[in-house]
């Protein structure tokens, strides 16, 4: 009998370790691989299309899919309002990976193939700072909701705008008085290493050195890391406010070792929503958070004194009072970020329709009509409240929440005004060749 | 924080590590040893626990601890299922051939990641722990579950030896191991043991998944970490060896929570990484490996 299978072949029985070896190399060469991406081509040049860098998977995966939800309510209330300019919208998907490098894959994609009018969406910095370049070639306006200071640094290109969301400097300068004034004076900082984490390394001390506070420690905690124990004994223990902002998928364990460590007798603790976003705040080993304060962007919690466009905006994207998804009470929601890509879509609209936008030849002149733009009035277009642009620094500047935890709820206690989170520009995009 | 304490915290850290690690290397080294595959879908096995963990606990009311308990006894099987088809499906078709199961288990770690992907979300979810003891140090504290998964893994590590060496059946697993061959030529139904040992090994990651998961939520991507450092340990203890991967899991774990602690996590990333290298180059068959027939 033939030895077909090779049961009997010595040779082919063991495996070296050269193998084994040359297996797991494999594994990671193709872990590192860029995904199989769709092709789809055009159906019609009617509708205006925009590009949507999303982070359907990847660590932004969570944010990814609240940022499409909150970007088709708005697409269908744009639609049905008669479109921009008349034309429907159409959302076209790429999907980024939260990977920088497949970031500018997918603006290249959107500018060489689906022909987009635009790209927006794109959330995590890292991602936009590995696709800015990519847009600044193609010659795309490219709309991030990204909260990073790297758009209003002006060290990106003409072609990024970040109009939906105010930038981590501005944010922090305007809390930092707050900080001061009700949390302490001797803060710690626990932050992600990489850019987003930067700009709150760089931008915190000096916002509290003014205010009379100092920095006392800083801690840089890898995005994908997944235990945090080992990381809080570098927390001086003459610390009186604990700073927090984390992203990814470890969030949740990154703040209940901090309550396992520490319990009742914690210092304060003032972190961004990021560390708890897409997280219910009421989850098991949570409970020590109670009368911490947190950032907020908008709200997660319908307050007392919501705006009718707050109440119309909750009940377009379909959360609940509790910032979670109608019908399923555990699926929460990115509140505090998402509502940037509703309101990017309404500027975009604007400036489309300023510019008198026919296609792609326009977008010169739609980089041009963004940035002539000042102001935002609060309103269904602005649910999450006014707010000013600089079209030089392609930013805009809006109010800042600061909510308390109480009775497993966020409750806003400070709203910051504009004007405490503006600052000098440090550059002037409109100088740059388009 | 003084020095003693804080060495106390990084080893208290480093043992849990250490307590995963040797149960999810173990299922790793278990499948080498006895089926020489290479298997690189391993670290999506104890994703698919933890992802399982949650749907159990989540599906059961009452105490966290039923739940809990429950998911430890369900999750696994379900996972052992899986890996059951998959044998069959796949390894099989492939004869167990090296090179060609390596790829088929690149191929599954994309399938079950993506289908987890899919039909789980992109969220971590969390899993309560059946019990939250706060253990008080005079200098900090630490969770009482933390350290009842060291006694866990530690008990499962025991019976998994005892298995091995005390009844027929790993008797049967170290015949295969050492010579199939001629274990096939004694009456033993090659095939099944292959089949058997590829679920159990996959059940040693869900098991590990189950236990981690109240500490760190299940997430789609929860697999990749732990296949790396699975590979690292079994590479240092020596592909197949149940000692040499118990021992090079305490070693790596300790010194992960201990260089982490006073020096950086990247580090100890790096010394971890660095220690293979040596291994490969001075010990080729690894700490307690034996050399390739």
């Amino acid at each position: 009998m033939a030895d077909k299978n090779g049961f009997f072949d010595l040779s082919k029985t063991t495996l070296s370790r050269r193998t084994a070896l040359k297996g797991i190399a494999a594994g990671a060469g193709l872990a590192l691989a860029p995904g199989f991406v769709r092709y789809s081509q055009a159906q019609s040049s009617a509708p205006i299309k925009i590009g949507f860098q999303l982070h359907r998977t990847g660590i932004g995966a969570a944010y990814g899919r609240w940022y499409e939800k909150t970007s088709a309510a708005a697409v269908k209330a744009i639609n049905d309002a008669g479109g921009i300019g008349g034309r429907k919208v159409e959302l076209v998907i790429e999907d980024d990976g939260t990977d920088p490098a497949r970031g500018a894959e997918v603006v290249n994609k959107f500018a060489k193939q689906h022909k987009t009018d635009i790209v927006f969406g794109t959330l995590f910095s890292h991602v936009v700072i590995g696709s800015a370049p990519a847009a600044g070639e193609n010659k795309i306006p490219y709309f991030v909701v990204s909260e990073g200071h790297h758009v209003a640094s002006t060290k990106l290109n003409r072609y990024v705008f970040q109009p939906g969301i105010t930038d981590v400097k501005s944010q922090i300068q305007s809390m930092a008085p707050w900080i001061a004034a009700n949390a302490g004076k001797k803060v710690t900082q626990i932050f992600p290493d990489f850019a987003f984490g930067y700009d709150h390394r760089d931008y915190l001390p000096p916002a509290l050195k003014a205010q009379g506070a100092d920095v006392i420690a800083q801690i840089a905690i890898p995005p994908t890391e997944s235990s945090f124990t080992k990381y809080f004994p570098q927390i001086p223990a003459e610390t009186e406010v604990i700073y927090h902002v984390m992203v990814g998928p470890a969030v949740l364990t990154f703040v209940k070792e901090l309550g396992e460590f520490y319990g009742s007798q914690r210092p304060q603790l003032f972190g961004f929503i990021d560390s708890l976003e897409a997280v219910d705040i009421n989850s098991p080993g949570l409970e020590f958070l109670d009368g911490s304060h947190f950032w907020e962007g908008s709200p997660r919690y319908a307050q007392p004194d919501d705006s009718a466009a707050q109440k119309a905006y909750r009940a377009a994207v379909g959360i609940d009072d509790n910032g979670a998804a109608v019908g399923d009470p555990k699926d929460v929601s990115t509140a505090a970020h998402m509502f940037g890509c509703w309101e990017t879509l309404y500027v975009v609209k604007k400036a489309m329709e300023d510019a008198g936008y026919k296609g792609p030849e326009d977008r010169a002149k739609l980089v041009e009509a963004t940035e002539a733009l000042k102001e935002f009035a609060e309103g269904p277009e602005h649910p999450q409240g006014p707010k000013t642009f600089n079209g030089k620094i392609h930013q805009c500047f809006g109010v800042q929440n600061i909510s308390k935890v109480e009775g497993g709820k966020l409750k806003v206690v400070h709203k910051t005004k504009i004007e405490d989170g503006l600052y000098e520009p440090e550059g002037d995009y409109t100088t740059q060749a388009l | 924080m003084h020095f003693g304490p804080h060495l106390l915290l990084a080893a208290l850290e480093g043992l849990v590590t250490s307590a995963v690690l040797a149960l999810t290397a173990l299922g790793l080294s278990l499948v080498f040893g006895v089926m020489r595959v290479v298997n690189v879908a391993h670290g999506e096995f104890f994703m698919l626990g933890a992802v399982l963990a949650w749907a159990v606990s989540t599906a059961i009311s009452g105490h966290p601890a039923i739940g809990f308990v429950a998911a430890l006894v369900i999750a696994p099987l379900l996972v052992g299922l899986v890996a059951l088809i998959a044998e069959r499906l796949v390894l099989r078709r492939l004869h167990y051939n090296p090179e060609g199961t390596i790829v088929a288990t690149i191929g599954m770690l994309y399938i079950i990641q993506q289908l987890a992907l899919t039909f789980y979300g992109p969220e971590a979810r969390p899993v309560e722990p059946p019990f939250s003891y706060r253990i008080l140090l005079p200098w900090f504290g630490y969770s009482g579950y933390k350290l009842s998964v060291v006694a866990a893994s530690a008990i499962l590590l025991v019976i998994t030896w005892l298995v091995l060496t005390r009844t027929k059946i790993g008797l049967i697993m170290r015949a295969t191991q050492y010579d199939r061959e001629t274990a096939q030529a004694f009456g033993i139904p090659v095939e099944r043991v292959y089949a058997g040992v590829f679920a159990v090994g996959a059940m040693l990651a869900a098991i590990a998944a189950v236990l981690i998961v109240p500490i760190s939520q299940a997430h789609y991507l929860m697999g990749q970490d732990p296949l790396l450092l699975s590979f690292i340990v079994v590479i240092i203890g020596g592909l197949g060896s149940l000692r040499g991967t118990v021992v090079a899991a305490v070693l790596i774990g300790l010194s992960d929570g201990i260089v982490s602690m006073f020096f950086s996590p990247t580090l100890a990333k790096i010394i971890a990484t660095l220690v293979v290298a040596m291994v490969l180059v001075f010990r080729p068959q690894g700490l307690f490996g034996t050399t390739p027939r």
